[in-house]
């Protein structure tokens, strides 16, 4: 249902959107079934000279039974609205499938930064390749994000990845994604970080290997006069930990 | 406890606190008075006037999301800065100083007293009190949208470090006065709530036990322990809060090894139970609303009680729903996952037996009723749609979306302003002893009811969408810059302007009726509880008998009765 709204373009969209259309058809049952009885109701019971009122006070084993069974039931549907939004969250949040590629994210008042790795393949070496508001990744390649803030909560969220992670300072949270389609996309920024949170925009270019190789070469070449963010929280804390020994 | 009646005792003369029901001035009569009739109607008006700033701030900005970067008529252009710091004071004020004020507070201070037999709160100078703190914490709020800098605009969560460092918020006297503001609020509902509970545990009429004790009562007296059990550790982040931002503590600043998530904990304790504590007053209008045009006994009171009850109890073990991608432990997730869908089980509960009571009835189309009616399918909605928001797996996705946003607003739109209207509608006659207009408020039943779905149906759309919240010109996102998107934004705007065009004819059949109405009877609605007794309006002291109660509060249509209500003081 969900992708009539918007495309789905990573391995864990799938699990969300079936997710969501689990619970909007449990849900809506109960909501179909609810507002046909209320309109039902409030047409049948007008008031009307020749008809009054019934005296039902719903203390009655006969009467309580209209409520008990539908708690009941809804109590299954909860149970499982449950199991599926555990299973979607431990493949998403909490299991970590076998890892491609490595990738910092940084949010910054009021910029993206994206480290990754040059064509020495390892992170947080020289040849890395930092963009701004530009993430360039690879399709069908799992990657692990790191990200960080370097000065208000921010997060990181990709729609047709169905992605989402807070940015918090003094913290580095991961995670994982592996787009499936190509495409370029728009990064949001999801939590107000002031001023410019509303132009905390960045975009996302899934490409094919070849073309994907080929931007980071030539990027690779370029790579020192582009950096904007000198230091990253993590390679101030490195450069700290450094000098301390 | 229950068969006390400290009616008597509490009402003539020995009780201490001043019963002057003779000749008072002005000032005495309306601003420095105890009376706790009064006290209601000036939290009443207070939250009328505050629900017109949070009126104008949304069409400020709903303006702006249809057209961006035109000047909006009325308020020029909305830059950046503006609009979060209208989106924020809008939250601030239409929760704190509009639903609280109204649902808790006005509807708690005149009714209570009335509905359980008194002739006032056991504690008239706490109550004075309240409201002049309450007073004060409305105009350092309005004082804050004035000062150098401007209004705060870190969203009405105020995560830190945001709203805790000038240099990241740049508004140096906005962020703390806002929290002021904040706190001080909390103080006055403080006292007011120790008020509601001590007033309704010992003030009650003589026979009064406690299953005779009105919905709405016990509804207002459990929303206010909700409130005092949940606000005191935000109280204290509040304080740490302001630390941070005046004295330069570092409470919240991770950089000298504060924890900005331990905010969001506090914030989200209290800020969950006080969806309660706003919905529990709402439901207790609509129950005694429906009852009486209805002609109907609620179905099954004492399971609406003890719903209510586990509604409180578990709505303390749901906040981390809040926080599922905000850096907490991952596993947490699942156990807040459990609890917040445990909710939904009392509270569709409650929503059937509403359903039921109107099963059999003699359902009689006032305005009052319309409003109450219109509340149970519109609150189903908002209902519904959180659960895919308490669902973990799906909230990553929902999470800080319109989505989010269209479902509080299908829970507070109904609450805050729906329930809302049929209370005013209905206890409008009690409160100025006029009736309002029937023709115009209907009139404004439409014009309300309609508009409101045309503003968030959209808004659904646009977060399933994927539009995040909180972003003043979605131009800069190509992928939420199409005209399809963009039409659906308009739609929401012109729906809302609609909406509050519509409230004109409420403001002035509320007005001319409060002066030219109608002259209303003690009990113009045929209503079984004690406040139809007193004469309409009340005067200072309430009651010219004190009543004894001798049967449940929702008699209605007893069979072998000429009458089809039974009033709970009646003897025969
Ligand atoms: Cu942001
Ligand atoms: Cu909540």
């Amino acid at each position: 249902m969900l992708t009539h709204f918007i495309e789905n373009a990573s391995s864990f969209g799938q699990d969300i959107d079936s997710l969501f259309s689990l619970i909007t058809i449990l849900a809506g049952f109960w909501f179909i079934l609810a507002e046909l009885i209320l309109f039902y109701f409030i047409f049948r019971f007008r008031r009307k000279k020749e008809e009054p009122a019934k005296y039902v006070t719903g203390e009655k084993k006969s009467e309580m039974k209209w409520i008990k069974i539908p708690h009941h039931l809804i109590l299954v549907c909860d149970v499982a609205i449950v199991i599926g939004a555990i299973f979607v969250w431990v493949k998403v949040k909490q299991d970590t499938p076998p890892i491609d590629e490595e990738i910092r994210v940084i949010g910054q008042q009021w910029a993206w930064s994206f480290v990754q790795p040059g064509p020495d393949g390892l992170l947080d070496t020289a040849d890395d390749i930092s963009t701004v508001d530009k993430l360039h990744i690879k399709v069908d390649t799992t990657y692990r994000f790191h990200l960080e803030s370097v000065d208000v909560v921010h997060s990181f969220s990709v729609p047709v990845f169905r992605l989402k992670q807070d940015a918090v300072p003094g913290r580095t949270i991961s995670g994982w994604f592996k787009a499936t389609k190509e495409g370029e996309f728009d990064i949001q920024c999801a939590e107000m970080c002031g001023l410019g949170h509303g132009v905390m925009a960045a975009r996302i270019f899934i490409q094919s290997e070849e073309k994907h190789n080929e931007w980071m070469t030539a990027s690779a070449s370029r790579t020192n006069s582009t950096q904007l963010l000198a230091t990253t929280p993590s390679q101030k804390n490195k450069t700290k930990q450094k000098q301390n020994g | 406890m229950a068969n006390l009646s400290s009616s008597e005792a509490l009402s003539h003369s020995d009780s201490g606190h001043d019963t002057h029901h003779e000749k008072m001035s002005f000032w005495s009569k309306y601003v420095f008075s105890t009376d706790h009739k009064v006290i209601g109607m000036q939290y009443l008006f207070t939250g009328m006037f505050m629900a017109l700033i949070g009126g104008f701030m949304v069409y400020a900005f709903r303006m702006q999301l249809a057209f961006p970067g035109e000047a909006v008529p009325g308020f020029g252009n909305v830059s950046a800065g503006a609009y979060n710091a209208l989106v924020t004071n809008h939250g601030t004020i239409m929760i704190f100083w509009v639903a609280m004020p109204v649902l808790i507070a006005a509807l708690g201070n005149f009714l209570i007293p009335l509905m359980i037999g008194c002739d006032d709160m056991v504690f008239p100078k706490i109550n004075r009190l309240s409201y002049q703190i309450f007073l004060l914490s409305a105009l350092v709020l309005i004082a804050s949208f004035f000062v150098p800098g401007g209004p705060f605009g870190g969203a009405w969560t105020a995560y830190p470090p945001l709203s805790a460092q000038a240099k990241f918020n740049l508004t140096p006297l906005g962020a703390p006065m806002w929290v002021i503001a904040v706190a001080l609020e909390f103080v006055a509902f403080l006292l007011g709530g120790i008020n509601f509970i001590t007033t309704t545990m010992n003030a009650r009429a003589k026979g009064m036990k406690m299953y005779d004790i009105p919905i709405i009562v016990w509804m207002i007296v459990i929303a206010s322990i909700l409130f005092m059990a949940s606000v005191g550790p935000l109280m204290a982040g509040a304080i740490m809060l302001l630390f941070d931002q005046t004295l330069s503590t570092n409470f919240f600043n991770p950089e000298y090894g504060g924890d900005p998530v331990l905010w969001q904990h506090l914030f989200w304790f209290f800020g969950h139970p006080e969806v309660y504590v706003v919905l529990l007053p709402a439901m207790g209008i609509v129950a005694e609303v429906i009852t009486v045009f209805a002609r109907k006994k609620l179905f099954a009171y004492k399971t609406v009680l003890y719903t209510t009850f586990a509604t409180g109890v578990i709505s303390f073990f749901v906040w981390a729903h809040h926080q599922f991608i905000s850096g907490i432990d991952p596993r947490m997730a699942n156990v807040f996952t459990i609890t917040t869908l445990l909710i939904s089980v009392p509270i569709a509960e409650m929503l059937f037996v509403y359903i039921a009571t109107l099963y059999g009835g003699s359902i009689q189309f006032k305005t009052p009723m319309l409003f109450a009616l219109a509340f149970l399918a519109e609150f189903l909605i908002g209902g519904v749609t959180g659960i895919h928001l308490g669902a973990s797996g799906t909230d990553i996705y929902f999470h800080d979306t319109y989505f989010v946003l269209a479902h509080f607003h299908y829970t507070f739109v109904p609450i805050a302003i729906i329930a809302v209207f049929a209370a005013i509608y209905y206890w409008f006659p009690k409160m100025f002893g006029r009736m309002m207009n029937e023709f115009w408020g209907k009139v404004h039943f439409w014009g309300t009811v309609i508009p409101f779905n045309f503003i968030f149906i959209p808004l659904f759309m646009l977060g399933m969408a994927g539009q995040h919240r909180r972003i003043y010109n979605y131009n800069h996102f190509p992928d939420l810059a199409t005209p399809e998107l963009q039409n659906l934004r308009i739609i929401a705007t012109v729906a809302l302007v609609i909406m509050l065009l519509f409230q004109i004819p409420f403001l002035v059949n509320f007005f001319v009726s409060m002066f030219k109405g109608k002259k209303a009877e003690a009990n113009p609605w045929k209503a079984n509880t004690l406040e139809w007794t007193a004469p309409s309006p009340p005067p200072h002291g309430n009651f010219k008998v004190f009543p004894e109660v001798y049967r449940p509060p929702y008699e209605y249509s007893v069979p072998g009765r000429k009458e089809d209500y039974w009033p709970q003081d009646s003897k025969d």
